[in-house]
């Protein structure tokens, strides 16, 4: 299976959602950069809105990635609860 | 009361799928001329998935909120002084490259993308190009700005505008949109929205931004940031009008891999010039050119052409070639603008001690052998106070519009590639079997190519005359903004603010 | 069609065709393995010169920065243009010793210097 990769800069809205991918993606592995702030994953990585906020403590949009997002690669799957990239082989 | 808030699906087939409208006087295809032209066959608009679902009211919002982040750290930037930040002067240089050669292109994609936007006849591709459109004049607009703060106290900035229409290096991407923007709208959608957007712009705004930000420029890396978080979109944008070509009909396929094959090696070559801005240009060094490309194009783009392989397209066969030019590409092309210092439109310099041991230790196969002795000449002819320029005009490759300096890596690096081709009884040189392919397939498109070292000769650079004449018609300062960066007005500042001799 | 163009008749008037140059023709010069000069250089040059015209005040004049090429036995090198072995004839000039417009000559010197095993 191909890796997924997403890209944020780095900020502390960023760092909530990267605690979330961490809880909901177990062996995605994080690269720490300079500014920015890299993961990577076998397969697929999932966004999960529910994570997000509980790691805020407040109420989060799905779309609102948007402002921190660098880069990613693969599928997009997008709804009002999650974001999912991922490869299929 | 208030209304049921609408889930992203259902917003996203109102406020966009329903903007479209019938055509019940007028025939559809004349309001779309240019969709068939191209030989792609689209057989239904509606099968097109936007993946992001990105409706225009929430575009503004997410939109206004980067603008706004991304104004607040301008300020903060220029009240703060925050050019004295930089980890070194010469860094400043990558910069003036970025205005000169990459931000203006970003006007040529906005420009792309509206006639894209207007030209294709799915609502959900007109519009998604529509936000792309909009975001690249963005993007040269925030560039611009943070740029106009390094221009009030460093030379090479300010006739960039004017530089882009002119300059000899700066043709090779001006040509590159060029060649894009008079295609039809697929084959722009192939070259700038998949095979640049979405395997090469990467290399370029993520490790060299994140390089910028290890170097203290918090413009550069601000708006290289917020301009690629609109490329995540561009990206997906990109991915999707592939699958959609290919799924539409097979006779696509070709036609798409042509295109693919095309414009890939085309955002390649360019790419030539971010190599050498990381590898050369960043005093801090985070990542070599060769790491990047490896993650970033061996890795991700491999993962992507295995994806596309079910619809039968394949990776360029070109590949085993690019993976072996990583050795090689930023120093051939750090040496050509070194040695051609005195008609670059910024500094180069001899990289340092701990820069070269550094490039030793990237470049295990290459530097040491080939160009490490390069550098040790040319120190010791800089010691005698010979500092080397390389006198004359080089040859270029039509089609690229690059000096012929790229090399048979595979065979021998020291060997220059001479391709060339007949046509219509006139003689045409290529780098490289890539471009002369690209130009076998549309001679009529590169034969009026403007390639500058041939217009200087015919005397349209500013009339006969020589070298001076051309510095004027480019309206490059010379003795500020060009030649060796030690010894330019430039460090001189640059000493007197840090207080160092 | 020689290009995917919206009209069939479409085309592209050559920007670069021998008479834009004044009377001149292009030529290319490189000396090979020696990357010092990045790659081969472009020159206008009137078709009647005299090969060794050219050798002395063109190649003479462009090539000469390089610290061996004082020592370039000139006996002994060998020439080829666009690519196919050739001996030029000093005396002659540039059109009678075949050159057109845009051809490309290199040169390969048989020394075996330091600065040629790295190509520079």
């Amino acid at each position: 299976m191909s890796k997924v990769l997403i890209a944020f800069q780095e900020n502390d809205e960023s760092r909530y959602i990267v605690q979330a991918i961490e809880q909901d993606n177990p062996d995605a592995t994080v690269y720490f950069e300079p500014a920015m702030i890299r993961i990577e994953n076998e397969g697929s990585l999932t966004i999960n809105k529910a994570t997000v906020e509980e790691m805020m403590g407040c109420d989060w949009e799905v779309q609102s990635i948007h402002v921190n997002l660098l880069t990613l690669t693969g599928h997009i799957d997008e709804d009002d609860d999650y974001f999912t990239v991922h490869w299929d082989n | 009361m208030s209304a049921k808030k609408l889930n992203l699906k259902d917003k996203y087939r109102l406020l966009t799928r329903d903007l479209d409208w019938d055509f019940s006087y007028e025939d559809r295809k004349d309001a779309f001329p240019f969709e068939e032209f191209e030989g792609i066959k689209i057989t239904d608009w509606d099968k097109w998935e936007d993946p992001f679902r990105l409706t225009m009211d929430a575009y503004w919002k997410y939109q206004a909120e980067k603008e706004k982040k991304l104004y607040a750290i301008y300020d903060a930037f220029s009240q703060n002084n925050g050019h004295l930040n930089v980890s070194d002067a010469r860094y400043v240089n990558a910069i003036k490259i970025f205005l000169t050669a990459v931000s203006p292109g970003e006007l040529a994609a906005h420009s792309g993308f509206a006639f894209t936007g207007r030209q294709m006849g799915g609502i959900g591709a007109r519009i998604a190009a529509q936000m792309q459109s909009i975001d690249e004049l963005r993007h040269i607009q925030t560039q611009i700005h943070a740029m106009s703060h390094y221009n009030k106290f460093f030379d090479g900035f300010d006739e960039f505008s004017h530089m882009h229409d002119r300059v000899w290096y700066i043709s090779v991407v001006k040509s590159f949109f060029d060649d894009a923007r008079s295609a039809g709208p697929f084959e722009f959608m192939v070259a700038i929205g998949f095979s640049f957007e979405y395997v090469l712009t990467n290399l370029l705004f993520v490790p060299f931004m994140s390089g910028a930000a290890y170097n203290g420029d918090m413009a550069t890396v601000t708006f290289g940031f917020s301009a690629q978080s609109d490329e995540a979109r561009h990206m997906t944008l990109g991915l999707e009008i592939i699958k959609f070509l290919l799924e539409q009909h097979e006779d696509n396929v070709p036609i798409v891999q042509k295109w693919i094959d095309k414009w890939l090696w085309r955002g390649y070559r360019i790419l030539t010039v971010v190599a050498m801005m990381m590898d050369y240009m960043l005093p801090q060094k985070v990542m070599s050119w060769k790491e990047a490309w490896e993650l970033y194009f061996e890795q991700a783009g491999g993962a992507l052409f295995k994806d596309l392989e079910r619809y039968g397209i394949k990776m360029p066969d070109y590949t085993d070639l690019i993976k072996a030019e990583k050795e090689h590409l930023s120093h051939q092309a750090w040496w050509t603008f070194y040695t051609n210092s005195q008609a670059t439109a910024f500094h180069t310099w001899i990289p340092s001690d701990e820069e070269l041991d550094w490039l030793s230790e990237k470049y295990p196969e290459s530097f040491d052998k080939y160009y490490r002795p390069r550098w040790e000449l040319a120190k010791e002819m800089a010691e005698k106070g010979e500092r080397y320029y390389n006198e004359g005009l080089p040859q270029l490759c039509q089609t690229c519009q690059i000096p012929m300096i790229y090399t048979d890596v595979q065979n021998d690096p020291r060997d220059i590639v001479y391709r060339s081709t007949k046509y219509q009884g006139e003689r045409f040189h290529f780098c490289s079997d890539q471009c002369q392919h690209i130009f076998e397939n549309e001679p009529e498109k590169y034969v009026h190519a403007w390639l500058p070292v041939h217009q200087i000769f015919q005397g349209n650079c500013g009339g006969p005359g020589g070298l001076e004449k051309v510095m004027d018609y480019y309206k490059l300062d010379v003795g500020k903004a060009n030649m060796d960066y030690v010894g330019s007005p430039d460090e001189e500042r640059w000493k007197n603010w840090k207080g160092v001799a | 069609m020689a290009t995917q163009a919206l009209r069939a008749d479409y085309h592209g008037d050559g920007k670069d065709t021998e008479d834009k140059f004044h009377g001149a023709i292009l030529v290319y010069i490189n000396w090979d393995k020696h990357l010092f000069f990045y790659s081969a250089k472009a020159f206008p040059l009137d078709p009647n010169m005299p090969f060794a015209a050219v050798l002395e005040h063109v190649i003479g004049t462009h090539f000469c920065q390089h610290p061996e090429y004082k020592n370039i036995n000139w006996d002994t090198v060998e020439w080829t243009l666009n690519n196919e072995p050739f001996m030029p004839v000093m005396e002659k000039s540039l059109a009678e010793n075949g050159f057109d417009h845009k051809c490309l000559l290199r040169f390969k010197t048989a020394e075996t210097s330091s600065f040629e095993a790295a190509g520079i």
